[in-house]
């Protein structure tokens, strides 16, 4: 029914989604800070990366390269860096003329786009494994264990709780929308800020349904006993083996940046 | 299926380390202050209502209308949060917008999202909030506070692009002669329809709900108070906000002041490209590159100055992390106390 597919989570028998999701989300960070930390042209450190990523993807029993593949809607960003294969100076590649100005791309500036492009396709293939591999509750429990403050992991619970109804409460609208506007090739009718108003109506009408539903919700909530404050699961202490895997891993990662720094040859 | 309308949930990658620590810096003291605003002023009531909330502005980003040529306007929501929650509530919720999105669905990054979310949480919420004040007070009546809205929500997107695109050229991913124009151009089209969703949202509530709106909001809609026009009443009823946002805009300029003073403008950078000079750049993400204490030299002066730096944000941080945490623990004693007066 709804049109939003709300969880990336696969379910799977292996060794990556028994792991504690406390260690996974910091391992997670940790990597993708080092990715972010690469120097530029450090594609063979990048692509080390990207081989570690792979392998976890493929050991979690989701093939080595559904990451890869599923990565690449954050492509649009990349314009954002785009101007750089122009305005860095370096060694001239091609030119562009345009009658009033022309383009130059230069080598460094491609080296230093595609760094950027790489690292963040990287980064976020790191983000999308955690994802795959760790039901969302799990993250809130492990973001709590983390110190994040109670208001945020109880507003962030109760908020992946409702999305999908909400969402669908949305799309609803909008179909309902659609049913009664007619359109003819492709056009919309209406004046610009009548359809505009139409919009904002919408979103007024569904912040008044969320509303009456949070009243629901907090009446439902009183007649099962709340007494004003969420009592989360107990965190249990993570196991030796636990702490071990941790300290590998960022062990390796630091490893890792060190060699990239000094010894892995860049671009 | 779920559109991005604006060009600023940053993935990982596109800001530099230092970039996105400073921001995460900025943001975790923001919204340290957010929670205890928060918590004075919220009761257990608020527990389920931000969560649902949250929800619902993640559902109505769903919500867009055609402009023309296969474009459409669509809503970011964070004036619109702040001025129906609150700005301190509507800016955790922002948070948890983001935090979700960049969580679940890896829409903008982990390592950035402390940038994220001061772009489009902060920014929208505490200063967008600030200027929807500063002009509300310059007039009379609810249509008035509408247009204060409307105009807020249009700042509040430009202002978020223009941030991000220092951003991106503070980090070397864009240079700021193209990003600025570009980033600011595209918004200030984009924000014309963050304010027309906004304006006709809260019109619409205000018809229907008047009561589920601000106290302040609520009198204005249904004619109880009419408040007194005029730069004094606006000064009165501003400074708070004014201050709010001079101090968040004073701490990011103190933060990044160090990485701008040592970054050659985008402008200059591209005056250099003309000419072809290759450009002394050793290694673009380096902490604090060329910031020097007098008295030392190269390399120590620079890690001492670094370490400086973040020794002082960080006492900050845990400064205000402190409070929350005596006060969190005696409203948990005051529950516990008197469990009948919830």
């Amino acid at each position: 029914m709804s049109g939003l597919s709300l969880d990336r989570y696969l379910p799977r028998e292996s060794p990556i989604h028994a792991l504690d999701a406390r260690v996974k989300f910091v391992v997670t960070i940790a990597f993708i800070l080092a990715v972010s930390l690469l120097p530029v042209g450090s594609f063979a450190a990048i692509g080390i990366a990207w081989g570690a990523v792979a392998i976890l993807s493929g050991t979690a029993k989701l093939g080595p390269f559904r990451p890869a593949r599923n990565a690449f809607f954050a492509l649009p960003f990349v314009l954002a860096a785009l101007p750089l294969v122009f305005t860095r100076p370096g060694e001239e590649l091609l030119t562009l003329p345009f009658g009033l100005f022309t383009l130059r791309a230069t080598l460094e500036g491609l080296i230093a786009f595609l760094t950027i492009a790489l690292k963040s396709w990287v980064a976020v293939q790191a983000a999308l494994l955690l994802a795959y591999t760790t039901p969302f509750h799990d993250l809130i429990d492990a973001l709590r264990a983390l110190r994040v403050p109670g208001i945020f992991v109880t507003t962030v619970s109760f908020m992946y709780r409702y999305l999908a109804v909400l969402s669908d409460e949305a799309s609803r609208m909008l179909r309902a929308r659609a049913a009664r506007s007619g359109s003819r090739g492709g056009r919309s009718g209406g004046t610009l800020r009548w359809r505009a108003t139409v919009a904002g109506r919408i979103v007024g009408a569904l912040f008044i349904r969320a509303y009456e539903r949070s009243e629901r919700v907090y009446q439902a909530m009183l007649a099962r006993g709340f007494e004003g404050t969420i009592r989360p699961r107990t965190a249990r202490a993570l196991h030796r083996a636990e702490w071990a895997a941790l300290a590998i891993a960022v062990l390796l990662l630091a490893a890792f940046e060190t060699a990239a720094q000094l010894w892995i040859p860049a671009a | 299926m779920f559109p991005v309308p604006f060009l600023l949930h940053a993935p990982d990658g596109f800001f530099s380390v230092p970039v996105s620590v400073a921001f995460w810096i900025v943001t975790a003291a923001v919204l340290g202050i957010a929670v205890r605003q928060a918590n004075r002023t919220l009761d257990e009531r608020a527990i389920p209502t931000l969560g649902v909330l949250a929800a619902f502005i993640f559902a109505a980003q769903m919500v867009n209308f055609q402009v023309a040529g296969g474009t459409s306007g669509h809503l970011l929501g964070g004036v619109l949060a702040a001025v129906l929650l609150g700005p301190w509530a509507g800016s955790i919720v922002m948070a948890c917008v983001i935090a979700v999105q960049a969580l679940v669905f890896q829409d903008g990054g982990l390592v950035v999202m402390g940038a994220n979310i001061f772009n489009m949480g902060i920014i929208g919420t505490l200063g967008g909030y600030a200027l929807y004040r500063a002009i509300a007070g310059l007039g009379r009546g609810w249509r008035w506070q509408l247009v204060a809205a409307g105009v807020a929500a249009w700042f509040a997107v430009e202002a978020a692009a223009i941030v991000t695109s220092f951003q991106l050229a503070l980090s070397d991913t864009s240079p700021l002669n193209v990003a600025l124009p570009a980033m600011a151009g595209v918004h200030a089209l984009i924000g014309l329809g963050e304010a027309a969703i906004t304006v006709a949202a809260l019109a619409f509530i205000a018809a229907v709900r008047p009561d589920l709106l601000q106290a302040r909001e609520r009198a204005i809609a249904t004619g109880q108070a009419a408040p007194a026009g005029g730069i004094w009443a606006a000064l009165r009823s501003g400074p708070a906000w004014l201050a709010a946002g001079i101090v968040v805009s004073a701490l990011v300029v103190v933060i990044l002041a160090p990485f701008a003073s040592s970054h050659p403008d985008g402008l200059e950078r591209v005056a250099i490209d003309k000419g072809f000079e290759a450009v002394a750049k050793a290694n673009p993400y380096e902490i604090l590159p060329d910031y020097t204490i007098p008295g030392l030299d190269g390399t120590a002066s620079t890690i001492v100055s670094g370490l400086i730096g973040v020794v002082i944000v960080l006492a900050v941080a845990l400064g205000i992390a402190r409070i929350i945490a005596a006060r969190r623990a005696a409203r948990l004693e005051q529950r516990k106390e008197a469990p009948a007066a919830t």
